[in-house]
């Protein structure tokens, strides 16, 4: 009330400001620069090549280069992987969380519910790194598992647990299950039980009132866990990078690669940008479907 | 979404969970509407109690493999805080450390104030271009870091701007403004607005109600915020590897690179005390982000 | 009298609705005023303009003879107690009662005297060191009042401030808030949506609907004679007649139509002319049921059919519908044992007769 009517005040430019300068400069104008260089050729010392005649280059169709090459059948199955990868782990999460968060939504006492968020809460902000690196000491050679195994008789020869893409897959599912249990517990939590216990009432077994009337009540949890955990899967490299081997190569490593060590920036960008433009298009998929769904998005 | 929000309904409507216990036995009370039968429950008990174990062993092998004597393997050779020792005379690990709390200190005391200004303004104001700026807002937390940090380098590339811990400091303000405008949003849309029309209404102008009203009262969302920024910026490894300038290696680009080197014992002990570290504040800025007036009275 | 707040022309407008609309009135000096409506009537946003949190789209207001009309509330001799009581969670009673006091020019010393004093005013003693957290609704609302008390203004605004409370609470702080209004001889302008409330506190009520003022009168005259259907309704007297006017004579009305011999009713317009269609109503405590029609001492009285009858505990309400099609409630005290037989039964016929005197004639409607 009021504010709209009464004659318009500055005090929101002021305030909102900084934020746009250093969102500006920082991350548009950033982003602007990567998509402008991504048409670029790459100079002898990893820098940019200055072209002579602009007019003559575009005309030349030569400032698609990166992005043609970015389609070459060499990297085909490095974005099969990527894909399938993240897809699988987008699904063991959902596979994995559901359960939990029905838990802590509904099952468990309230005085545990706290305590019990926290617990989850508390990975999704500690160290990625720190908790990838913990399953090298489970996996390894010299790690955990062989030497119980190696041990306990049961196999006189280390299993090669790490650097492979199963050692990916454990590390991908471990380090973005927090990111789908927050958004299922969210939509959980305001789920009316009333709702359930008159599906109950009206002949409905448990299971078809999962089928009926919660999980379409929480499909709004469950596409915005789908959104957050198959984003950061698809752009992962720290992960591939230390539990995998030269074989699990994603996106995310070839990008990085080009950036640290084939110092090719403009083709690592093309690939970048390439990248983000399929986020993006994720994203408007979502916040349609939520538009559609006539829902606030949880996102 | 980002700032998962505590079991509100937990504690204000106890209606069907607070008199069922977690693991509910065979005489538990029949099952309300649609509760599921105590078969069901145990099962979501034990599958919980699995996935808690699954985030967390990790966490714990690798707090335990830190006191190991053992230098090499992951056999048990006696309890050592050797390795804690010898961290104090590592000076590359100190040197990124002090660089990680520079960068981190700095990156906090900005983000914090751009942030919370971005936040009032979203939250009080209707303004042109509100609802990109909400966008725009929202996209460095959910594109992938990796695109982020390639943008980034690209652009300090392109303006020529010299790697060094300054540009670490950049980015990492960049895309924690986002995180302190969510946060403070959240707790200002619980905010009274006729505190402050009391506070005007007392004869305080805008300049001292802000200050003695407006601000004490979200003031636990700002440090909440404050230290949830603190913790995402001494953690960052991703983006941190792409600006990095020669010297401002942080601590966690440190721990990657020992990391890829070999698994040493140093390097649990160091990731143990940086986990550590973020946990407690992790917590303590969840129980700031809980429902305002709420057992936090703090006289 | 003198006058306290004077709202001249008030119009208050977002975007297309209009909330307050053109309101003029005067609130005397130490008077207890009141704002009475429904929810969404206007009245809490004509307030605000008072308290200097909207300002109007056209209109002025004074209080005393100074225009405040665009003065922020911080510079206004007026305090207000807020629906929520709006007290700083951050600050003990004390610091909260206290607050505003520095902007006065007190000392620490001083200002936390002076609070003190204000919280002992509403028996508050012993809680100065709480935080607001630890009070119940009605101690919370008396550290509000007692936060604009301290304050000594000249206009004490009050939002609905018992809404929250439980109705047995409510009960004891209206006398408390009317007791303390009087004791101080301070200006009151109260809000509510409840006439009970209104009519335990106010010298005066304004009631208000959809931005306008409908009646403005001393409280036992708003409930005695309400000028609308607006108001006769919302006063609990929804038993509207309609008849003709068949003369005017030195301010009585004969009202014919509804009965063989004319109602004769009080008016205070002079604006009748025969034939006008003229409303009036009967409160239905004023009505009585009958099983024959007395016409003794001029009573008026009308063939009705019963068609319900509820039991309320301290009455009896029965529902019966004339032969015109209105239907009307009249109120039967229980003064006697409850018995389920009655001399009336559903479906039966009966006479519906009052005193001429309670026909309360509405405004003429131009």
């Amino acid at each position: 009330m009021g504010d709209e009517t009464t004659k318009p005040t500055k005090a929101p430019y002021l305030l909102i400001a900084p934020s746009w300068a250093a969102l500006g400069i920082l991350f548009l104008l950033p982003l602007l620069v990567m998509f402008i260089i991504s048409f670029g050729m790459r100079g002898t010392y990893g820098g940019l090549k200055p072209i002579d005649d602009l007019w003559a280059y575009i005309l030349s169709g030569d400032f698609l280069a990166n992005y043609k090459r970015s389609l070459e059948p060499l990297y085909w199955p490095i974005y099969w992987r990527s894909f399938w990868m993240a897809t699988v782990t987008t699904v063991l999460c959902l596979l994995i969380s559901y359960p939990i968060a029905y838990y802590i939504a509904i099952v468990a006492p309230a005085r545990w519910k706290n305590l019990l968020l926290a617990l989850v809460v508390i990975p999704f902000w500690t160290s990625f790194l720190i908790r990838t690196y913990a399953w090298m000491l489970i996996l390894r050679t010299e790690g955990l598992i062989n030497t119980v195994l190696m041990e306990g008789g049961l196999i006189d020869k280390p299993l090669d647990l790490l650097y492979n893409e199963f050692a990916v897959m454990i590390g991908l599912v471990y380090g973005e299950l927090p990111f789908m249990i927050l958004p299922l517990y969210a939509s959980l939590e305001k789920l009316d039980l009333t709702l359930l216990e008159a599906s109950s009432d009206l002949g409905a077994k448990h299971v078809s009132t999962f089928w009926r009337v919660t999980l379409p009540l929480t499909m709004p949890g469950v596409v915005a866990g789908v959104v957050l955990v198959f984003i950061p899967s698809i752009g992962q490299f720290v992960v591939s990078d230390l539990l995998g081997g030269a074989k699990s190569m994603l996106v995310g490593n070839l990008i990085q690669n080009q950036f640290a060590v084939a110092r090719h920036r403009p083709f690592g960008s093309a690939i970048a940008f390439e990248l983000t433009a399929v986020v993006l298009l994720l994203l408007f998929a979502y916040a349609w479907w939520a538009k559609k769904r006539g829902q606030e998005a949880m996102l | 979404m980002l700032t998962p929000e505590p079991a509100t309904r937990a504690a204000s409507a106890p209606e069907s969970v607070e008199t069922t216990p977690a693991f509910v036995g065979p005489r538990a009370p029949a099952p309300r509407g649609a509760a599921p039968f105590p078969w069901e429950r145990r099962l979501l008990g034990i599958h919980s109690a699995l996935v808690y174990l699954f985030l967390y062993a990790p966490i714990a092998i690798l707090i335990v493999f830190s006191f190991n004597a053992a230098r090499q393997t992951a056999r048990w050779e006696g309890f050592t805080v050797q390795w804690y020792a010898r961290l104090m005379e590592n000076t590359l690990i100190l040197k990124a450390l002090k660089n990680s709390l520079i960068v981190a200190g700095v990156t906090t005391v900005v983000a914090t104030i751009i942030g919370t200004l971005a936040a009032l303004a979203l939250a009080r104001y209707s303004f042109r271009g509100k609802g990109a700026t909400q966008a725009t807002l929202f996209l460095p937390i959910i594109i992938p870091e990796i695109v982020f940090g390639a943008a980034l380098v690209t652009f300090f590339g392109a303006i020529q701007l010299r790697l060094s811990i300054w540009t670490v400091i950049l980015s990492h303000i960049a895309f924690s403004i986002s995180y302190v405008a969510i946060v403070v949003r959240a707790r200002l849309a619980g905010f009274d607005r006729s505190l402050e029309e009391a506070a005007m209404d007392l004869g305080a102008g805008p300049v001292q109600t802000f200050f003695r009203v407006t601000l004490p009262v979200i003031l636990p969302g700002v440090i909440a915020g404050a230290l949830l920024v603190f913790t995402i910026s001494i953690d960052d490894y991703v983006v941190s590897s792409f600006v990095a300038g020669v010297g401002a290696t942080t601590l966690p680009l440190q721990i990657y690179s020992m990391i890829k080197v070999g698994v040493t014992p140093e390097v649990n002990a160091v990731s143990s005390l940086l986990l550590l570290a973020t946990v407690v504040m992790i917590v303590v800025s969840q129980r700031l982000q809980q429902e305002p007036g709420k057992g936090e009275s703090r006289r | 009298m003198s006058v306290s707040v004077d709202i001249a022309g008030v119009t208050k407008r977002f975007g297309d609705f209009v909330a307050v609309d053109r309101v003029s009135l005067q609130i005397r000096k130490g008077e207890f005023f009141s704002l009475l409506g429904p929810s969404g009537c206007g009245k809490t946003t004509l307030l605000r303009m008072i308290g200097g949190f909207e300002f109007p789209t056209e209109g002025v207001i004074r209080i005393g003879d100074r225009d405040v009309t665009w003065l922020p509330p911080y510079k206004r001799p007026v305090n207000m107690v807020f629906q929520s009581s709006a007290l700083f969670p951050h600050l003990t009673v004390i610091e909260n009662v206290a607050f505003g006091l520095r902007y006065k020019g007190l000392n620490n010393g001083a200002a936390k005297q002076k609070a003190r004093d204000a919280l002992a005013l509403v028996r508050l003693e012993g809680f100065e060191d709480r935080p607001p957290a630890q009070l119940s609704g009605g101690q919370r609302q008396r550290v509000a009042l007692a936060r604009a008390l301290a304050m000594e203004p000249e206009v004490l605004l009050l939002d609905e401030p018992l809404a929250a409370l439980d109705q047995k609470l409510r009960k004891e702080v209206q006398l408390e808030l009317k007791n303390l209004q009087k004791s101080l001889g301070l200006t009151f302008v109260f809000v509510t949506h409840d006439q009970e409330e209104a009519l335990t506190m106010s010298d005066r009520i304004a009631v208000m609907n959809q931005g306008r003022v409908e009646q403005l009168d001393a409280s036992h005259h708003v409930f005695e004679y309400p000028k609308t259907e607006f108001v006769a309704q919302f006063m609990g007297a929804p038993n509207f007649f309609t008849g003709v006017v068949k003369s005017l004579a030195e301010g009585l009305l004969y009202i014919g139509g509804r009965t063989e011999a004319d109602i004769r009713a009080r008016t205070t317009s002079d604006t009748w002319r025969p034939n006008d269609p003229v409303r009036f109503v009967v409160r239905p405590e004023k009505l009585d049921l009958r099983t024959k029609s007395g016409t003794s001492d001029g009573e008026v009285s009308i063939e009705v059919t019963i068609e319900d009858r509820v039991y309320q505990g301290v009455n009896t309400v029965w529902v019966v519908r004339g032969d015109d099609g209105e239907r009307y409630m009249i109120y039967e005290q229980n003064d006697r044992p409850f018995q389920e037989s009655s001399r009336f039964r559903v479906g039966g016929r009966a006479f519906m007769s009052w005193n001429p005197r309670d026909t309360v004639v509405l405004e003429k409607k131009s």
